[in-house]
C-alpha cells in the first residue's frame, strides 16, 4: 500500500476543515480528488506535505508501512512524497541549480547515498528538463523567479523528474494553463508513472483529466469524501455540475 | 569619562601626543580641542545618533598608547585574515601603526605613488599632507572628527597622480591588539589625482580579547575622471566598539564604489558624507550587516549631491539575529541645481526573532526639480512560503534558512565590483550563518 488514510481530521487556525477522511492509494494508481471550491482540498495536500499551518487533530496517515504525520516536512519528502504547488514560490537569489543540488543531495544523505558526482547531476538535469521542455537558461535563474505560469507549472513537474517520488500530489496542476503547457505538464506526469509510483491528482475541473487518466474519481464535499467511483465519474461532474452528488450524499446521510 | 577628562588628558599630554607626528595632524589639534568643547561627544540626544550612544563608549577609563610603546603586534596574525589570496598589496595597521608586509614593500608602485604611514608622508609629501589632512572631516558636525582629530598620531596616506592606475587591490589590515582595553584612534587620507585608479580593501580584526574602541576618520579626495573602490570589512569580536566617519569628495566624471559589511562586531557605527563636487560622478554605496548576541551596527549614509548629472545607489542588507540591533538613516540631498540626479536607495532588513531590533530611515531632501529619486525601506522575516516550498522538496529548514539569508545578502554581494572579493565575501557569509567564521573562534569575548 502506498497511501493509507484513516479518519483523518485537520485544519487552520482552530476551524475543522477535513472532518474524516478515509482514501486508500496503491501503488502505480492515479487518483483524481475532485470537489467544489473550498470543499477542502487543498487543505488535504497541504496536510499531507505537512505544512506547519495546519494542525491535525485526528486520524492516522500511512505512507509505505511509515507513520507519515510522525514525520518533518523534509522527511516526508525524503521518503517519497511530493507535491505541485498550485502557486510556486518564488525565491529570490536562490538559483534553480543550487536549489535541486541541495535538495537531491539531502535527499540522499537522508537516504544514506553518497552525493551525486556534479557530472551525474548535470545529466540528471538535461535529461529531465528535455521531460518538460524546459529551457537550460532557467537553470541559473533564481527558483521561479520572472517564469510565467506555465514555465513555473512546468518547473514543478520538472522538480518532480528531478526527485522521483513514489507519490506525487498535483495540486490544481491544471489552473492558470492554456492548452499547450496543459498538455506538456500532463505528458511529463505520465511518463514518470510507473507501476511502482502512484499520483494524487488535485483538481476542481476534468480538464486535466483528459490528459492524466485517473484509475479512480473521489468527491470531497465539507472535508469529506462523499463519493468514489470510476473515471466515468470525471466526465459525469463535467457535464452535470457538482449538485447531484451533493443532494445524493444529503439524502444518504438523513 | 566625561568629555573634560579627555580634553585635560590631551593637554597634559599635549607634548607626548605631538612628538614624532606629522605637523599638518599636530596643526589642528587646537581647532579640534575647541570643537570638542563646543559639541561634545554625539550621543543619543541628536538626531544623527538617536540609535547609538557613541558618548556612552567614550566613559570608560580607555587607555591611550600615547607614548607609543611597541605593543608587538604579531603581524603574521594578519595572515590569518579572512580575505587572503587576493593577490593585494598588503599592508598593516597595527592599532594605528603603519607597516607594509614585505612583498609590498618590494613591489615597485609606478612613478609618484605614495603609500605609507602619515609620519612618513609628512617628510616625503608634506605639500600633499597640508593641503588635504583635515580639509574634509567635518569637526563641527556631530560625530568623532574632533576627537579623533585630537588623538591621532599616526595612520596612513594613499597618494595616486594623474593618471595612474594602481591595477592591484591595496589590502589594509587593521589589527588591534593589546594587553589591556584600548582607545584607538585611526586616520587614513586618500588623495586621487585625476584619472587615478584605486581599490582599498580594509580589514578590521582584534587579536586580543579586551575591549577596543576605534575611531576610524577616513579622507578621500577623488579627483576629476578618477575610480575608487572602498571595501571596509569588519570582522571583530563582542567587546569591541568602532566609530567610523569616512569623507568622500567626488570630482567630476568619477566613478566610486563604497561598500561596508560588518560580518562581525561588538558595537558598530559608520558614517559616509559623499558630496559631489563636479558633474558626472557615479556612486555606489552599500552594505551588509550579519549581527546577532546584543551586537549592534549603526550606518549612517549621506549623499550630496551638489552637483549636475550625478548618480548614487545604495543598497543595504541587514540580518538580525538573537537581540541584536541595527540602524540605517540614508539622507540624501540634493541641491538647488542638481538637476539630472538620479538617485535610489534600499535598505531592507531581516529580524529573524522577536527579540531583534531595525531602526530604518530613509531622507530625502529634493531642491531640484528635473531629477528621478526614489527610496524604499523593509523590516521583515524570512519568507514562511519559500521555506515550506523549500521544505517540501527535501531541503533541510535549517539548510533553507540559511540558503535564503545566503540569498538576501547575496543582491548586496552581487553589487561588489572586485570578484574575487565577492567569491570570498559569499564564503564568509554563509560560514557567518553557520557559526563557523574561524576569526571568532577562541576568542573569550564572544562566547
Amino acid at each position: 500500500m502506498m497511501l493509507k488514510i484513516e479518519n483523518l481530521h485537520a485544519g487552520i487556525d482552530g476551524k475543522e476543515i477535513l472532518k474524516g477522511i478515509n482514501l486508500e492509494v496503491n501503488a502505480g494508481e492515479v487518483h483524481a480528488i475532485m470537489g467544489p471550491n473550498g470543499s477542502g482540498k487543498s487543505t488535504m495536500s497541504n496536510v499531507l506535505v505537512g505544512h506547519p499551518a495546519y494542525q491535525v487533530t485526528g486520524g492516522k496517515v500511512t505512507f509505505k508501512d511509515k507513520d507519515l504525520l510522525a514525520m518533518s516536512a523534509e522527511e516526508r519528502s525524503h521518503q517519497g512524497l511530493f507535491m505541485s504547488f498550485q502557486y510556486p514560490v518564488e525565491i529570490p537569489g536562490v538559483s534553480m541549480t543550487n536549489f535541486m543540488r541541495t535538495a537531491i543531495n539531502e535527499k540522499r544523505k537522508a537516504l544514506g547515498q553518497q552525493p551525486l558526482a556534479p557530472t551525474e547531476f548535470l545529466k540528471l538535469i538535461k535529461e529531465k528538463r528535455d521531460l518538460v521542455k524546459l529551457d537550460a537558461k532557467f537553470m541559473n535563474r533564481s527558483v521561479n523567479e520572472g517564469f510565467s505560469g506555465g514555465e513555473k507549472k512546468r518547473n514543478e513537474i520538472f522538480q518532480m523528474a528531478m526527485l522521483e517520488p513514489s507519490l506525487s500530489i498535483l495540486d490544481e496542476t491544471d489552473s492558470g494553463l492554456d492548452i499547450d503547457a496543459l498538455r506538456i505538464v500532463a505528458d511529463g506526469v505520465n511518463r514518470l508513472k510507473s507501476p511502482e509510483t502512484s499520483v494524487i491528482v488535485i483538481t476542481h475541473y476534468q480538464r486535466l483529466l483528459d490528459y492524466i487518466k485517473p484509475d479512480i474519481v473521489h468527491v470531497l464535499y465539507q472535508g469529506r469524501i462523499i463519493k468514489t467511483a470510476g473515471p466515468e465519474l470525471a466526465l459525469e461532474l463535467e457535464e452535470r455540475g457538482y449538485d447531484w452528488v451533493i443532494k445524493e450524499y444529503e439524502d444518504s446521510v438523513k | 569619562m566625561p568629555v573634560q577628562n579627555y580634553i585635560d588628558i590631551f593637554s597634559q599630554n599635549r607634548a607626548l601626543i605631538d612628538k614624532g607626528s606629522a605637523g599638518a595632524m599636530n596643526a589642528l589639534r587646537d581647532k579640534a580641542m575647541k570643537s570638542l568643547v563646543r559639541n561634545g561627544l554625539p550621543h543619543k540626544g541628536l538626531e544623527e545618533y538617536l540609535h547609538t550612544d557613541v558618548a556612552r563608549w567614550f566613559e570608560p577609563d580607555w587607555g591611550m598608547n600615547l607614548s607609543r610603546i611597541d605593543m608587538h603586534v604579531d603581524k603574521a596574525q594578519a595572515f590569518k585574515c579572512n580575505v587572503p589570496n587576493l593577490s593585494t598589496l598588503f599592508y598593516f595597521l597595527a592599532n594605528d601603526e603603519f607597516a607594509a608586509s614585505d612583498t609590498a614593500a618590494k613591489a615597485s608602485l609606478p612613478d609618484g605613488v605614495f603609500i605609507g604611514s602619515l609620519r612618513e608622508a609628512a617628510n616625503r609629501h608634506s605639500e600633499i599632507l597640508e593641503g588635504y589632512y583635515g580639509r574634509l572631516a567635518d569637526m563641527d558636525r556631530p560625530g568623532i572628527a574632533a576627537i579623533n582629530t585630537m588623538f591621532a598620531q599616526d595612520g596612513m596616506m594613499i597618494y595616486v597622480p594623474d593618471g595612474v592606475i594602481i591595477e592591484k587591490p591595496l589590502q589594509l589590515v587593521t589589527l588591534l591588539h593589546s594587553p589591556v582595553d584600548l582607545m584607538v584612534n585611526r586616520r587614513i587620507l586618500v588623495v586621487l589625482g585625476r584619472g587615478a585608479q584605486l581599490k582599498l580593501l580594509l580589514c578590521d580584526h582584534a587579536l586580543t580579547g579586551n575591549a577596543f574602541l576605534t575611531t576610524q576618520v577616513v579622507e578621500v579626495f577623488a579627483g576629476d575622471g578618477s575610480g575608487f573602490e572602498l571595501y571596509d570589512l569588519e570582522e571583530t569580536h563582542n567587546a569591541n566598539m568602532r566609530v567610523s566617519e569616512l569623507y568622500l569628495s567626488h570630482g567630476a566624471d568619477s566613478k566610486a564604489e563604497i561598500d561596508y559589511v560588518t560580518l562581525h562586531n561588538g558595537q558598530t557605527r559608520n558614517s559616509v558624507f559623499s558630496t559631489f563636487a563636479g558633474r558626472g560622478s557615479s556612486l555606489s554605496l552599500n552594505g551588509i550587516a550579519t549581527i546577532d548576541k546584543e551586537q549592534h551596527v549603526d550606518n549612517m549614509t549621506f549623499v550630496d549631491h551638489r552637483a549636475q548629472d550625478c548618480t548614487s545607489s545604495e543598497l543595504f542588507k541587514y540580518v538580525l539575529n538573537d537581540s541584536s540591533t541595527g540602524a540605517f538613516a540614508g539622507k540624501v540631498l540634493v541641491r538647488h541645481g542638481a538637476q539630472h540626479t538620479v538617485s535610489e536607495q534600499t535598505n531592507r532588513n531581516i529580524c529573524l526573532t522577536r527579540e531583534s531590533r531595525m531602526f530604518t530611515q530613509p531622507q530625502l531632501e529634493i531642491y531640484a526639480d528635473d531629477v528621478k529619486c526614489s527610496h524604499g525601506a523593509t523590516v521583515g522575516q524570512l519568507d514562511e512560503k519559500a521555506m515550506f516550498y523549500m521544505r517540501q522538496r527535501g531541503i533541510p529548514q535549517a539548510e533553507a534558512r540559511m540558503m535564503l539569508m545566503q540569498a538576501f545578502v547575496g543582491e548586496v554581494i552581487g553589487r561588489v565590483a572586485l570578484e574575487p572579493l565577492r567569491d570570498r565575501l559569499n564564503r564568509l557569509v554563509e560560514k557567518r550563518f553557520r557559526g563557523e567564521l574561524s576569526q571568532c573562534e577562541g576568542c573569550r569575548a564572544c562566547r
